[in-house]
């Protein structure tokens, strides 16, 4: 498999405060992999240093290398617009630009230019259909994005990054404010979306880590504890941390 | 609350395994003393109980992972009891077919020594006591001695059967006899291999190591 996302020695401090400690990972392509680990442990933190977000906090910072499909991210020639387009995120609420629902899918291309305005209906029906609203929306193009259901919107979210064509998509707790129908739904396009895309996903909630991820990473006091199938962690965990994590014990 | 709710199933089961246990003992005891009714209340009384406690069992288990969703050693431990406790009921069919055979057996004159069926019964009591034992103390090292010592319970039937072989041979008489014997041998084996399934799921539950079908070895692994 290869390898699209790899830290070196990864570590992240906010001020005085060591968030992640020499994390050292391979994210495979093509595969969902799951940040787990108790609030606070630093899982949010690692997933925005692979899109670089959080250069966005004051008083950050990052030793050691992350390499996104092999080129080193943390280096002064880094061009963070392109890495974003390359590495997109989806947040816990759904965040619609309040446009209507083909002004947020085209936002990105007009931005930066990606194609032309002959190409936007195609890019419309693709990105859309990538999401499985095609039907749904497809005569409600003009329709305000606030207008739609929850779900709706976090599919339009995913949707928004596509056109741009990412290769990684980074998930922060995307189910977190829907229902469990919702979340079925969104979890089954996760696993449609791997098809192109390598997808992280942080989450709280253990039964999702292992139903809808491939890989999961155990994260606790900013440390990568464990890390490996996730079939093989919900059932044998090696750390005994990781077994007293997931059966509950605390966190 | 999983954890009150798991003590509270491995209790349930400990229940089941010493009623088995109690009725492969009364199995072998019942032929041996010419104890019929020992035979018929296995037969009658004790093996509708041990249905009982398999549905139960089997119904805490569901509401378990329904309610809990157990991962990891949890996973582990409600899974391996839903199959000890299919491992238990089996086992105690095959005691009522001991106890079946037996009721006909007393019924007719006795063919030759059962030392080697009474060598047989023991040592199935015995390996499916030190698998429960293995269970309730997480006992890794004696779970492995249980799986190691089927085979001595194996060699005790292929003699069993060498031996009705040379009677039946020589006795037309004594085949529906003999056959009966060979059955009880059959199912003391059968014990035997249900009580090593139960030594393997305690390796599993501990360590999480699958030694089944020599998993172990398997370099495919």
């Amino acid at each position: 498999m290869h390898t699209m996302i790899e830290t070196h020695q990864l570590n992240f401090f906010y001020g005085s405060f060591h968030g992640l400690i020499d994390i050292n990972l391979a994210v495979a392509q093509y595969q969902i992999t799951a940040l787990i680990g108790p609030s606070g442990c630093g899982k949010s933190t690692l997933l925005r240093t692979f899109n670089r977000m959080n250069d966005l906090i004051e008083n950050v910072r990052v030793t050691g290398r992350v390499f996104i499909d092999g080129v080193d991210i943390y280096t002064p020639q880094t061009d963070l617009v392109n890495l974003r387009k390359k590495v997109g995120m989806v947040f816990q609420r759904p965040n619609p630009f309040a446009l209507s629902v083909a002004e947020n899918i085209l936002f990105s291309v007009k931005i930066h230019k990606t194609a032309p305005a002959s190409q936007y209906e195609a890019i419309l029906e693709e990105s859309l259909r990538a999401v499985d609203l095609w039907e749904a929306l497809k005569d409600k193009l003009h329709r305000s994005a606030l207008q739609l259901s929850l779900e709706q919107q976090q599919r339009l979210c995913i949707a928004r990054l596509l056109p741009v064509k990412p290769d990684i998509l980074l998930m922060d707790e995307p189910c977190s404010a829907l229902d469990p129908m919702s979340t079925a739904h969104i979890e089954e396009l996760m696993r449609m979306l791997k098809v192109n895309y390598t997808i992280l996903i942080v989450t709280h909630n253990m039964q999702q880590a292992a139903r809808v991820s491939d890989f999961a990473a155990f994260l606790y006091l900013g440390e990568l504890i464990e890390f490996g199938s996730t079939e093989k962690m919900f059932t044998v965990p090696k750390d005994r941390r990781t077994e007293e994590y997931l059966t509950g014990k605390f966190g | 609350m999983l954890t009150e709710k798991m003590v509270e199933l491995k209790h349930r089961l400990l229940e089941d395994a010493a009623l088995v246990e109690d009725m492969i003992a009364k199995s072998t005891k019942g032929l041996l003393e010419k104890n019929v009714a020992l035979l018929q209340e296995v037969i009658n009384t004790e093996e509708p109980k041990v249905n009982d406690y398999d549905r139960a069992i089997e119904k805490m288990c569901v509401e378990l992972i329904a309610q809990f969703e157990p991962v990891a050693r949890d996973l582990r431990l409600v899974v391996m009891i839903i199959k000890m406790n299919k491992d238990l009921e089996r086992m105690a069919d095959h005691a009522v077919n001991i106890c079946e055979s037996g009721v006909f057996l007393l019924s007719n004159p006795i063919l030759g020594s059962y030392d080697d069926l009474r060598l047989m019964g023991e040592n199935a009591v015995k390996m499916l006591k030190d698998s429960i034992n293995a269970f309730v103390n997480e006992d890794v090292h004696l779970a492995q001695l249980v799986c190691n010592r089927d085979n001595i319970v194996d060699n005790t039937g292929d003699k069993i059967l060498k031996d009705l072989i040379e009677v039946m041979r020589g006795k037309k008489d004594a085949i529906p006899r003999s056959l009966q014997l060979m059955r009880i041998a059959h199912n003391f084996e059968r014990i035997a291999d249900l009580s090593t399934n139960i030594a393997e799921e305690v390796i599993y539950i501990v360590e999480g190591r699958d030694i089944k079908h020599h998993q172990a070895d398997n370099p495919l692994r």
